[in-house]
């Protein structure tokens, strides 16, 4: 499939996997160059896309509105959105929305490093939807098939792979098992709405 | 320069001609001869002029007839002016808009396909819709980055007996919509007879001012977490899309004086949803003939797949 050249592809990760990629970095000096976080399963993200559940919204701002969202994936993790005065869409979106709700998000990975020197991973949404269920099922399968191909392949190595390998303490086995739980959780939902 | 490579050159170039003109491949082996061993002409070039020189006996339109032909599929054709043969099926015959084509349509083969013309001034016998043939020397062209092939008077057409399943070259692809891009939604385009520019600022950029009239259509990317695939929809597929007519998005423009509510609402409804898209490629872009709900992925066989690594 042929692509227009510079857009950047939305990854398919799950939020504990995204959460862990606290190492971000550029690939030229320039300025405008994109950034990209370092996924732990060896591939790099300047965008995602993910659809999760979204739980909780509160305006965090203290000059002016700063709105935190809390989207929830089937395994449990958490993706934390941030949207204020320079995302407009995504920031009325959180502003209106009433939790719970599935929700899309298309967005940039930011990092912060807090006080105790944590660093927390985070996205700037671009776009926030609300979607459906059926939509949802597509996402975490989708999500389990991608990160699987990337635990398969991180074995054979790759630029991106050593650099995980270098900068990160983390198995790609979690990430593994990060997979079979969302799948296991839509097994247990469908068997829980088709029962009597 | 040895004979051998002459007298190779000499018979594909007599074979060329020899149903056409009374030439014999001594004849045109001398020709060449004369060109690279007195004249010390590269072998090329002398095949060229000697080409060049039957051409002209034969009546021919020169055109720019290098030599050369092969067989090739009809997705290798990527340079103008080669002279190919190819095999292909006849996929579809139109009807041609000028006087001085015969028969214009659309040849296929396992590869792709590929448009046709052949010209009234060959006379050429005429093929028929869903036979395959042997079409021999045919020239190669290009306009704006779409290849044809065009029959003409050296051009043999030998019907082949057997069939050909002919590759479908639309684009398939599956993914989210992740970003609508500006110029979607309510758009204007050029009043003028022949002109499609969509409207900036009420301006066409070929024609200036203007009125313009209304449509709709969505340039929407598609990303599938591998690849980013630019997609435009038409007017028919955004409102079965979006479920918003052209009408109604006049009125929601009309009613908050701003056409861009149009594309905000557009957005809202589509962006994060899942679609399959086929349709032709043009340029960077797929136009989308068929969109669909993408099947709804087995995740049992992916537990499976996830528990065995």
């Amino acid at each position: 499939m042929s692509n227009s050249a510079t857009r950047e592809v939305a990854r398919r990760v799950f939020a504990r996997e995204f959460n862990d990629a606290t190492y971000t970095f550029k690939e030229s000096d320039d300025e405008l160059a994109p950034r990209y976080a370092l996924l732990p399963t060896g591939k790099r993200a300047n965008r995602v896309f993910f659809v999760g559940t979204l739980t909780e919204t509160e305006d965090v701002g203290q000059d002016s509105e700063y709105w935190q969202g809390r989207i929830v994936d089937p395994d449990g993790g958490t993706f934390f959105t941030y949207a204020g005065q320079y995302q407009p869409d995504a920031a009325s979106m959180l502003r209106e929305l009433e939790a719970p709700e599935y929700v899309a998000v298309v967005g940039k990975p930011r990092t912060f490093e807090a006080d105790d020197g944590d660093v927390n991973v985070s996205v700037r949404p671009e776009s926030i939807t609300v979607v459906d269920e059926s939509t949802r099922n597509y996402w975490v399968v989708e999500t389990a098939e991608q990160t699987l191909e990337r635990v398969e392949q991180f074995e054979n190595g790759g630029e991106y792979a050593q650099l995980a390998r270098e900068e990160y303490d983390l198995p790609v086995e979690n990430y593994r098992r990060v997979a079979v739980e969302a799948l296991e959780s839509l097994d247990t939902e469908q068997a829980e709405s088709t029962a009597p | 320069m040895t004979e051998t490579d002459l007298h190779t050159e000499a018979v594909e170039i007599h074979d060329q001609f020899s149903d056409r003109l009374d030439v014999t491949v001594d004849e045109v082996s001398e020709r060449l001869d004369t060109l690279v061993n007195e004249y010390k002409v590269p072998l090329s070039e002398a095949r060229r002029s000697v080409t060049n020189t039957y051409l002209d006996e034969a009546g021919i339109d020169r055109d720019d007839v290098t030599g050369s032909d092969e067989h090739v599929s009809i997705t290798d054709i990527d340079t103008p002016e080669q002279w190919v043969d190819v095999t292909a099926k006849v996929v579809e015959l139109r009807n041609p808009d000028s006087d001085a084509i015969a028969q214009a349509g659309t040849l296929g083969d396992e590869t792709g396909t590929i448009e046709f013309v052949s010209w009234s001034k060959s006379e050429l016998p005429r093929v028929e819709e869903d036979a395959v043939y042997r079409l021999g020397n045919v020239v190669t062209d290009e306009y704006e980055g779409q290849f044809s092939v065009k029959l003409n008077s050296t051009t043999t057409i030998e019907q082949v007996d057997r069939e050909l399943e002919v590759s479908n070259d639309d684009a398939e692809i599956t993914g989210a919509l992740v970003d609508i891009q500006s110029g979607s939604g309510l758009i204007k385009r050029c009043p003028e007879e022949d002109c499609t520019r969509v409207l900036q600022n009420g301006r066409c950029a070929e024609h200036g001012e203007g009125d313009g009239e209304f449509d709709l259509r969505i340039k929407g990317v598609i990303d599938d977490g591998t690849t980013v695939q630019d997609v435009i929809f038409d007017r028919e597929m955004t409102e079965s899309l979006t479920g918003i007519s052209l009408e109604k998005a006049q009125e929601m423009a009309m009613d908050a004086l701003d056409t861009s509510v149009v594309a905000e609402e557009m957005n809202e409804r589509l962006l994060g949803q899942y679609y399959h898209v086929t349709g032709p490629n043009f340029n960077r872009y797929v136009l989308a003939d068929e969109v669909t709900e993408p099947e709804q992925p087995d995740h049992e066989a992916m537990l499976i797949k996830a528990r065995s690594i």
